[in-house]
């Protein structure tokens, strides 16, 4: 009887910090998504999150908050190395940039004795927990809309409908473009600190294409109105394959198949809802 | 003396490949003044319109405004510096309710720093209330009260334009570039257009016109320059380019030209 | 021992700029990102692979495997990008729905067949090995080199020197207009389509035989590579794929033998980041890449 209760806890936990840390990916996603551009380096920056964070907790005794810290700014290092010369070039550019980053990092991993190559790093330690990465996720989600409710909410959207219109209407299309970018890195990289503090054990497949693609799954599911969108898509994509068996050996199967169906005839995924771009501005309302 | 045009084109060339889309064009618009673009199908004028306002970058010349090159600027630092536009067809953020395109178009003048912002602050509400109260004056402007909060794609293709016209000014520019304004609208709407215009012209504002309605562009504007294949064939008040001939060839073939010469 | 280097180079190569010919050929024409692009090649592999196992001879299973598969593009392309492109879609969007089928395909392909590795039957390598000037080169090895300079010799007579090649380069420029023209769109891009299809997965069967290692996502690695051949090469440019390709063939092959051979396959990824800071449009693109 004990044995199975620690078996149900163990489930049960392990799927808490996984709903808690798709959904920071899911916003990592959404604020490239937001002003339509496409970066598919979230897996590999949270991999460089993980991996950073967990290095200096465990070779290099550094506080938590120190591991946390470089956990969100080396990915924000790559991203910027990777992103910046395409702040003036089509998306394309930046989506076929990134799509490569997660299996290069994923060679160097396999063949850095310091990361552990393919057996991984173990013994990573438990500082934080459930409530820091919902806490973290809380944070998030609230500046995302404030920010979404002031001329940043406004630009940003008007670069997702019409980057031209929106650079002649005066947005700093480039500067967006990094900040998204960064903020989709430090966000990733957070997910993935987070991750590998919870879990003890992080390895080199795991931040790959498979993952980078199913991050893409969350946000277009959920539908990019608002930034709660993805991070409903992140918590169903999560708990329906440990409700259903046979939708877990074919998670990924079927995430393809949700960004296909979305693409192409729900585009505004199943939170349709838009949170409107204006501030507090006192005035009357229909 | 003549005091300096607020926007100058100098020795403008535009090449894509073999084809020339605008050659050697000079283009003075003074100040307080509607001055029109016109010139058949194919002349060159969106080509000009999108090289003044950066989205094309021209193989030479020079564009200056209120005596600043703005040539080598991305569109977002022309905008900053006094220049708007609108466009041919109508880019309006369909999703974005039309008070918001309009508070999008006052971008460059919205303050409010990041963390203001965070903390929803004194700067940036001030400066969201200031925004939007002069979105909605220039709605009001516009004849568009009652349509603040609908969705900009929902609207009529009249309405449209006259939020993108809106949207244009709420930048407080100094020149308007406005495409085509009067396309595809009927008798009615295009009444209420040229009387917003007349309005903006009392105010002072100064307009760089595209049109193909000739009535309109004679009503409204002080100074025509005509295009024709990429070339400015012929500058003048309204009254000398309606009957320079070969403006009306431009428009209306040689033929013509000639049976009208002879019968004056 | 260089000499060896550079012919493996040269065969690697070969492959890089077979599979990116297709795939430069889909974005330069039809502005497509088509990513499902390298499960052609595994699914060419694949298929070559039980045509074998079934019997046919292997000089006829290879083309005949990659004409299905040019076939199966055109349906896929039907499935996922006609509507796109009726709508007018950002490319993005089709990036993303590309993407997204190819997770399925390649997971699907995964779930039915394994992760083993599979061979093809012995007796399909009936050809030996040559050796020139101290070069020891196998019968694949030699076809690769062969089919992907002739595919590149081909196509490019086909498009600068032909009717057809005429119409898919008008439409390319300008769909519209081309449209006008009296061109059927729908007939030229199903081509295109084709042609792009066989390509890749003539590339997959290819080095399928050479390597003898066929896994459904082998595909998927080469892909990769390919992004950086395309974008190094120039994005829609023929010569520029080949060049690419062979550029990152050798240098992958001298840094295996010179470096440590781990690190050869991050060689693209590192040369495709070099050249969005230097160059984006890259060898032969065009240089108008940049927006104002």
């Amino acid at each position: 009887m004990p044995a199975s209760f620690d078996d149900f806890f163990f489930t049960y936990q392990a799927l808490i910090y996984g709903v808690g840390v798709n959904g920071l990916l899911a916003l990592s996603m959404y604020v490239v998504l937001a002003i339509g551009q496409l970066s598919l380096g979230q897996a590999a920056f949270m991999g460089i999150g993980a991996y950073v964070s967990a290095l200096l907790t465990v070779k290099l005794d550094a506080p938590f908050a120190v591991a946390l810290g470089a956990g969100m700014l080396a990915p924000a290092l790559a991203a910027a190395i990777i992103g910046v010369p395409t702040l003036r070039l089509s998306g394309v550019y930046l989506a076929l940039a990134t799509i490569g980053l997660g299996e290069v990092l994923r060679i160097f991993y396999l063949n850095s004795e310091t990361a552990g190559g393919a057996l991984g790093l173990p013994g990573i330690p438990q500082q934080g927990g459930a409530w820091l990465i919902y806490l973290c996720l809380a944070l998030a989600l609230f500046v995302f809309m404030a920010i979404g409710r002031s001329r940043i909410g406004r630009a940003m959207e008007a670069m997702r409908e019409d980057e031209t219109a929106a650079s002649v209407m005066g947005v700093n299309v480039p500067l967006y473009r990094f900040g998204a970018l960064v903020a989709s890195a430090v966000l990733a990289g957070l997910a993935g600190a987070l991750s590998a503090d919870v879990s003890s054990f992080i390895g080199p497949n795991e931040y790959g294409f498979d993952q980078a693609v199913t991050i893409l799954s969350y946000a277009l599911l959920g539908g990019i109105g608002s930034p709660f969108g993805p991070v409903f898509g992140a918590i169903i994509l999560t708990l329906l394959p440990e409700l259903l068996r046979p939708l877990h050996d074919f998670r990924f199967v079927v995430n393809g198949l949700i960004i296909v169906i979305a693409v192409l005839y729900m585009p505004r995924g199943l939170l349709a809802w838009r949170f409107r771009r204006i501030g507090p501005v006192g005035e009357a309302r229909p | 003396m003549t005091a300096a045009p607020l926007l100058a084109v100098e020795g403008l060339n535009v090449r894509f490949g073999g084809v020339t889309a605008i050659e050697e064009l000079d283009l003075a618009v003074a100040e307080g003044t509607v001055h029109g673009l016109i010139g058949p199908n194919g002349a060159g004028k969106t080509t000009a319109f999108n090289v003044i306002s950066g989205i094309l970058r021209p193989t030479s010349g020079s564009i200056q405004l209120a005596g600043q090159p703005i040539g080598r600027l991305p569109p977002y630092r022309r905008t900053a510096l006094g220049l708007a536009r609108t466009f041919q067809n109508i880019r309006m953020f369909q999703d974005m309710t039309v008070l918001e395109n309009v508070m999008t178009g006052r971008h460059v003048r919205t303050g409010g720093a990041v963390p203001s912002i965070l903390l929803r602050g004194g700067s940036f509400r001030h400066a969201e209330k200031e925004a939007a109260a002069k979105a909605l004056a220039l709605l009001s402007l516009a004849g568009l009260e009652g349509a603040e909060y609908r969705r900009a794609g929902d609207l009529s293709y009249g309405d449209q334009r006259r939020v993108e016209i809106a949207r244009a000014l709420a930048s407080d520019p100094k020149i308007v570039l406005m495409d085509e304004p009067a396309a595809g609208m009927n008798p009615a709407e295009t009444r209420a257009l040229t009387a917003l215009l007349q309005t903006l012209k009392t105010r002072g504002f100064t307009i760089l016109l595209v049109e193909h309605d000739m009535h309109f562009i004679m009503g409204l504007c002080d100074r025509i320059t005509v295009l024709n294949f990429g070339i400015k064939i012929a500058e003048g008040a309204p009254a000398e380019v309606r009957s320079n001939p070969q403006v009306i060839e431009a428009y209306l073939g040689a033929k013509v030209a000639h049976s009208l010469a002879g019968r004056s | 021992m260089l000499a060896q280097q550079l012919a493996n180079g040269i065969v690697a190569g070969s492959t890089y700029a077979l599979f990116a010919l297709g795939f430069t050929l889909m974005f330069g024409v039809l502005r497509v990102i088509n990513l499902t692009y390298g499960f052609y090649f595994s699914a060419g592999a694949f298929l070559a692979l039980y045509l074998t196992a079934a019997g046919a001879p292997v000089w006829f299973a290879l083309p005949l495997a990659s004409i299905l598969i040019g076939f199966g593009a055109i349906l896929l392309d039907a499935v996922l990008l006609t509507r796109l492109r009726r709508a007018r879609a950002p490319e993005l969007a089709s990036l993303m729905v590309t993407l997204g089928a190819t997770l399925f395909l390649y997971s699907a392909a995964t779930a039915i067949f394994g992760t083993d590795i599979r061979r093809f039957p012995p007796a399909v390598f009936a050809g030996g090995a040559f050796e020139i000037a101290g070069v020891r080169l196998t019968l694949s090895q030699f076809l690769i080199v062969a089919t992907a300079a002739g595919s590149v010799a081909v196509l490019l007579f086909v498009m600068q020197g032909t009717r057809i090649g005429l119409a898919i380069r008008a439409l390319a420029e300008n769909s519209d207009a081309t449209q006008l023209m009296g061109v059927n769109a729908g007939a030229v891009m199903r081509l295109v389509s084709f042609i792009s299809g066989s390509l890749g997965a003539l590339a997959g069967v290819l080095v399928g035989l050479n390597y003898n290692a066929i896994q459904p996502y082998m595909g998927e690695a080469m892909m990769l590579k390919g992004f950086a051949v395309i974008i190094l090469g120039g994005l829609g440019d023929i010569r520029g794929a080949l060049i690419a390709g062979l550029a990152v063939g050798l240098l992958e092959s001298l840094t295996a033998g010179y470096a440590a051979s781990t690190w050869k396959d991050a060689v693209g990824f590192v040369l495709l980041v070099l050249t969005l800071w230097v160059r984006p449009a890259g060898l032969f693109g065009r240089a108008s890449v940049r927006r104002a």
